[in-house]
């Protein structure tokens, strides 16, 4: 029986386990002529739950554990010949054994041993789910039982059933946490298993980029030096930012202060499409339109532009992130009390007057809070810079010429045939830590000062 | 107390004069500010929305022709005499199902033995006696998998052998670049990928009606392929990206919720609590490529899940998608006023009870869009999919999320960096077409929903 | 009979002082003639008429939703800035009308300023706060022309002995009454002609207000002013003639003195004897 299987019949048990529970308490009920304390139905919750929980987490557990268990009693009864392999060996073997016994490897190569391991395997699988699901019944029908027979009007169902609802719900929100933990930990523990090949000097301070090729065991090979990637990165989110910000900034102010209302309700979806557009569209857009559109303009004004460079990528970003920053400072911008508006209008300022001298000012801390989080945008987007930076990790500030960022070395050291255990591999984890640090330090400064300037008008 | 100096009225009157007369000076330097800046908000706006046209007529232009391909229309005769198969098998009362399949497969392998080049040229060379010197030329004519086409047919109907049926073939995608004019054709010959024979072929089969641009669903059926660029497709991807996408709406959208219920009805406000809402505000910045590398350094390297494998793009997304589904949750969840609260509460309604049968029915539209928008971004996500293996080519369509697959956008990704730039270029184009359809769907449907239940108070 | 119905109004001080501050001179400021507004569908004001004279202080009450303050807002155009809405009638300033095409709104309101209910002062310093009108208008061409409207304008709002060692500290940190008194010192520094007061005092204790009423007699002399209040014993204290506004419409405006005790219509009446309100 597969484990959907499995999980289907417990459902259809919970599902009976609930009406049991349901009539049993309303018979009770009649019978003695007591009043329940809890409505019927979280009688019949509560029975289903004693039937279900306990069975679902037998069925975690031993999912979690029955693969290494078979393992080790798999790796245990090796031949003696294979018994001295090396770990790396060893794993290779496992796979190739579960293959064959999946039935996938090619019926022709197997050799005889693998097939009699292989054949074990599948009986060691086999007894496995029987077991399991002879455990998962046993825990089901006495969990069931268990709680039918507790049923008595005085008993708490209800208060029963809320609580286990609260810890579901607990546990969900942990989840977050657990993301955080895990993108802290996997990036840290990589990350320094990668500063065990090069130095973090080298790599924080160093200003080459050339990683090079290699296969596991050759060491390092190439230079590993994030300033070149960093200043690639830092000038394309600067370009980003200097398109974005004036014309996000200007648009939130005409649609506040300006638009009349039926211009505003054509333009503000129009413009906020920019932000649902997936970021590989933009790269591809980059890519095809705005880099020979760029070229072209270098070549008929007679200085040259490369198709692919900091200029496209930064341009092109710069156009993602208008609707971001639009929107932050149009809530930011409506912070500003009426009064304080009024109050300038009634000395005689006009509108502009009023939103320079008045409104920016009072809005600049939220503002350049906005501009933090749209600067942590720009830093950590991939597409568009892997498709139109140009990939040319060379430490420059020439927006005109192709750069890489972080984010684009991270991609390119991850999606090649390279060994994980490689320092080749494994710096795509410091690059990535270095643009989480980032990001998050730009988003917690920006948060906060946001945050800050909101409670000053609450 | 400050007595102000005693100015006669003419005095004042004077005064005032003045200084009107100062503010009378300053105003037409202040309303060309006034308008210079108002001119300036305009033209933001302006480049705004000029920036979503050039975005959306640069890619329709280029994409909608990639919907119509060349192809040839031949009546196709399954020769007899060429498809010298057995007949097909059939299950019988006693047979195994394994034996069954071992002897469709053999089947198979002889359907697969036939020259079905063999047949297209000959159903051509029927058509067009004076071509019969020319197989060679004929056969550059028709994208390669053309003829697995044939096969196909047979294998699902071996009926047809010996009949013959007009069908519409695809052309080669050089073919295609030629007869629409996407390469220079003035190009010499060394420059050209199709030889000079093929090219003034293709010309004249298209002049006489024989090869037409016809609207091909070759983009939507067919999976990606390498040795036939005219019909790869997007089915492949497109599944793919629909098994991930039931793994965010199944995993994540319930997950979040739940916590966003917990942080915003149940949580007791203490440090704990309030870690957990910074670290969720924290982790809707994180830029996804981070996702990514989570995803392939726990998912791949420690838990050993398969590469390219749509279960654990689905995971990473719906890591991903779980801050934005809370955060929009809370704000619909923080939308309903207490009084609502209060009235269950005071009825004798438990905290669970007021929640959920209450509270959560009139956030419920908030919720659904807030879960649509969430699907919608991880619809659209690339990067993290690069880093989990979902950059390999794949030919087939996954039949279950453990298979190996791409997604739209990661297909998007493939297509623009093919060599062969004058066919994918449109080809990429047309899938964004695709992808960003997929992506206004999915919002027009979330504004109807919140349009249609939307609650005012 | 009227005097009976009143009697807990302070009236002894207020009549002396508006003996002698009477204005001098019967000529109309402002005058507005059948003045309409309209939000959107809904009409706020029936038909306004009423003149307010060259350095008086007129003061526009009636229950809350009478119109009075959408009245003054009409006097210098602060309407305007509100979507939706919709001004029929005439207003003029010294005989022209302010409502004309031809007229310009930032030159009106440096006529005409205005303070409003809430203290609103600008998150700048004390200085910055008064100087901003001056600086827009252009009314002091050196520093030291600054400073002397700064300083003039605090010492007319009665101000200037309490910030003169802070002015550079940011406005926003003064008391209630304080900043509102700013407020009127950054109106003052324009020099209009007529301020218009928006129920200026209440969200001020009541030692605040009564500064902010003695600073209203006092800057009756130079200015005409235009008072909206939710509270009749201020306006007896204040003004010199009082206008009752009830539902959009102007139901009586006469000698403040006469409003209280002897009401020409029922309405005011039973406003003033505290009937509803």
């Amino acid at each position: 029986m597969s484990n959907l299987m499995l999980i289907a019949v417990l459902l259809m048990l919970m599902a009976v386990a609930y009406q049991m529970g349901l009539t049993r308490s309303r018979a009770l009920a009649t019978a003695s002529g007591a009043r329940l304390h809890s409505r019927p139905g979280y009688y019949g919750s509560l029975v289903a739950l004693w039937c279900g929980l306990p069975a679902l987490l037998i069925f975690l557990v031993w999912s979690w554990l029955q693969p290494a268990l078979i393992r080790a009693i798999l790796v245990a009864e090796l031949p003696p010949e294979m018994a001295s392999l090396g770990a790396q060996q060893t794993e290779v073997l496992m796979r190739r054994l579960a293959a064959v016994a999946s039935g996938f490897a090619d019926p022709g190569s197997v050799l005889a041993y693998e097939s009699e391991i292989a054949a074990r395997m599948q009986r060691l699988q086999a007894v496995g789910q029987m077991a399991k699901m002879a455990l998962m019944a046993v825990a089901a029908v006495l969990g069931l039982l268990y709680a039918r027979r507790r049923i008595m009007p005085e008993l708490r169902a209800r208060n029963q059933v809320e609580k286990v609802i609260n810890i579901t719900l607990a546990v969900c929100s942990g989840i977050a946490i657990l993301t955080t933990i895990g993108i802290v930990l996997s990036m840290f523990g990589e990350a320094m298993r990668f500063f065990t090949f090069v130095s973090p000097v080298d790599f924080f301070f160093g200003t080459r980029w050339e990683p090079g090729y290699s296969s596991t065991g050759s060491g390092t090979t190439g230079s590993f030096g994030l300033l070149p990637l960093l200043s690639g990165t830092l000038l394309v989110s600067a370009i980003a930012l200097l398109v974005s910000v004036p014309i996000g900034l200007m648009t939130a102010i005409y649609m506040a202060e300006y638009a009349p209302s039926w211009f505003r309700a054509f333009a503000k979806p129009v413009i906020e499409v920019l932000a649902g557009i997936p970021t590989i569209v933009y790269g591809v857009f980059a890519l095809m339109v705005v880099g020979p559109f760029f070229a072209g303009i270098g070549e008929a004004i007679g200085i040259q532009i490369r198709a692919t460079s900091a200029l496209t990528a930064g341009f092109v970003m710069g156009v993602m992130i208008i609707p971001f920053v639009s929107s932050l400072s149009d809530d930011i911008i409506t912070q500003v009390p009426r009064s304080m508006r009024d109050g300038s209008l009634g000395l005689g300022a006009t509108r502009s007057e009023t939103i320079r001298k008045v409104v920016l000012p009072a809005a600049l801390p939220g503002i350049v809070g906005a501009f933090l989080l749209a600067a942590s945008r720009a830093i950590g987007e991939t597409m568009i810079v892997v498709l139109a930076a140009g990939n040319s990790p060379q430490l420059h500030g020439n927006p005109l010429e192709a750069v890489s960022t972080v984010t684009v070395s991270i991609v390119n050291q991850l999606t090649g045939d390279t060994d994980f255990a490689s320092p080749q591999s494994l710096v795509a984890f410091a690059l990535g830590l270095t643009l989480f640090v980032i990001t998050l330090g730009l988003n917690v400064v920006a948060l906060y000062i946001v945050r800050k300037y909101r409670e000053q008008y609450e | 107390m400050n007595t102000p100096t005693t100015t006669t009225p003419l005095d004042e009157g004077a005064r005032r004069q003045q200084l009107l007369d100062k503010v009378q000076k300053s105003l037409r330097r202040r309303h060309a500010a006034e308008r210079r800046f108002r001119v300036l908000g305009l033209l933001a706006v302006v480049a705004g929305l000029s920036f979503v046209a050039i975005l959306f007529a640069s890619i329709l232009s280029r994409g909608l022709p990639a919907f119509w391909q060349s192809t040839i229309t031949v009546d196709v005769f399954f020769d007899p005499e060429l498809i010298q198969v057995s007949a097909k098998p059939l299950q019988g009362r006693n047979e195994t199902p394994a034996a069954f399949r071992e002897r469709e497969l053999a089947w198979q392998g002889e359907l697969a033995m036939v020259n079905w080049n063999r047949i297209l040229e000959d159903s051509v060379i029927a058509q067009r006696p004076e071509l019969a010197q020319q197989r060679r030329e004929v056969r550059a004519l028709f994208t390669s998998a053309e003829k697995f086409r044939l096969r196909d047919r047979v294998f699902a109907d071996p009926g047809l052998i010996g009949r013959t049926v007009t069908l519409d073939l695809l052309a080669d995608a050089n073919v295609d670049v030629w007869l629409r004019g996407n390469i220079d054709r003035s190009l010499p010959d060394s420059q050209q990928q199709l030889k000079p024979e093929v090219r003034a072929l293709a010309d004249r089969l298209k002049a006489e009606g024989m090869i037409a641009i016809k609207f091909s669903t070759a983009l939507f059926t067919n999976p990606d392929s390498r040795s036939s660029p005219a019909s790869s497709g997007l089915a492949g991807a497109f599944v793919g990206s629909l098994f991930m996408m039931l793994i965010v709406i199944f995993l994540a959208v319930p997950i979040a919720v739940a916590s966003a219920i917990y942080l915003e009805e149940f949580a007791p406000s203490n440090r704990v609590t309030d870690v957990i809402e910074v670290n969720i505000n924290n982790l809707a910045a994180v830029p996804s490529i981070v996702f990514g590398l989570l995803g392939a350094a726990i998912f791949i390297n420690w838990f050993k899940m398969p590469l390219s494998a749509p279960l654990v793009g689905g995971l990473v997304l719906s890591l991903m998608t779980l801050p934005t589904v809370i955060i929009a949750t809370r704000a619909s969840l923080k939308a309903v006023p207490p009084s609502i609260r209060q009235a269950a509460l005071g009825i004798g309604a438990s905290k669970v009870q007021t929640v959920f049968h209450h509270v959560l029915p009139l956030a419920l539209p908030g919720i659904l869009t807030g879960a649509i928008i969430g699907v919608a971004q991880a619809l659209g996500e690339t990067a993290p999919l690069l880093l989990i293996g979902m950059s390999a080519f794949v030919a087939n369509v996954p039949a279950t999320p453990l298979d190996q697959s791409t997604a739209l956008p990661v297909q998007i990704y493939l297509w623009q960096g093919n060599e062969l730039r004058n066919f994918f270029e449109a080809r990429t184009s047309a899938a964004i077409i695709v992808l960003l359809g997929l992506m206004i769907s999915l919002n027009a449907f979330a504004i109807w929903l919140r349009k249609k239940f939307e609650v005012r108070w | 009979m009227n005097m009976a119905n009143t009697k807990e109004i302070p009236l002894s001080r207020s009549f002396a002082q508006r003996t002698q501050a009477a204005p001098a001179a019967k000529l109309a400021k402002m005058s507005a003639r059948d003045v309409k507004v309209y939000y959107g569908e809904a009409q706020a004001l029936k038909g306004i008429s009423v003149d307010i004279m060259q350095n008086e202080v007129i003061a526009f009450i009636g229950p809350s939703g009478c119109g009075k303050s959408t009245f003054l807002r009409t006097l210098n155009r602060m309407n305007d800035t509100i979507e939706g809405c919709r001004i029929e009638g005439e207003v003029t300033l010294d005989g022209k009308d302010i409502y004309d095409a031809s007229l310009d709104v930032v030159l009106l309101r440096a006529q005409v300023g205005i303070v409003f209910q809430k203290p609103n002062p600008f998150p700048k310093s004390i200085y910055d706060n008064i100087a901003y009108g001056p600086r827009l208008h252009g009314l002091a061409s050196t520093r030291t022309d600054l400073d002397e409207i700064v300083e003039k304008s605090l010492r007319r709002a009665g101000l200037w002995n309490e910030v003169k060692d802070r002015l550079q500290q940011p406005g926003t940190g003064l008391s209630g009454g304080q900043q509102q008194r700013l407020c009127i010192a950054r109106a003052i520094a324009v020099s209009p002609e007529v301020i218009l007061m928006d129920e200026p005092c209440s969200a001020l204790d009541p030692i605040a207000t009564a500064k902010i009423e003695e600073l209203i007699n006092e800057l009756s002399s130079q200015y005409t002013i235009a008072i909206v209040t939710h509270s009749m014993q201020q306006a007896a204290r204040v003004s010199h003639r009082t206008a009752y506004f009830h539902l959009g419409e102007l139901i009586e405006v006469n000698a403040t003195e006469k409003v209280f005790t002897q009401p020409e219509h029922e309405l005011t009446e039973a406003y003033i004897t505290g009937r509803f309100g």
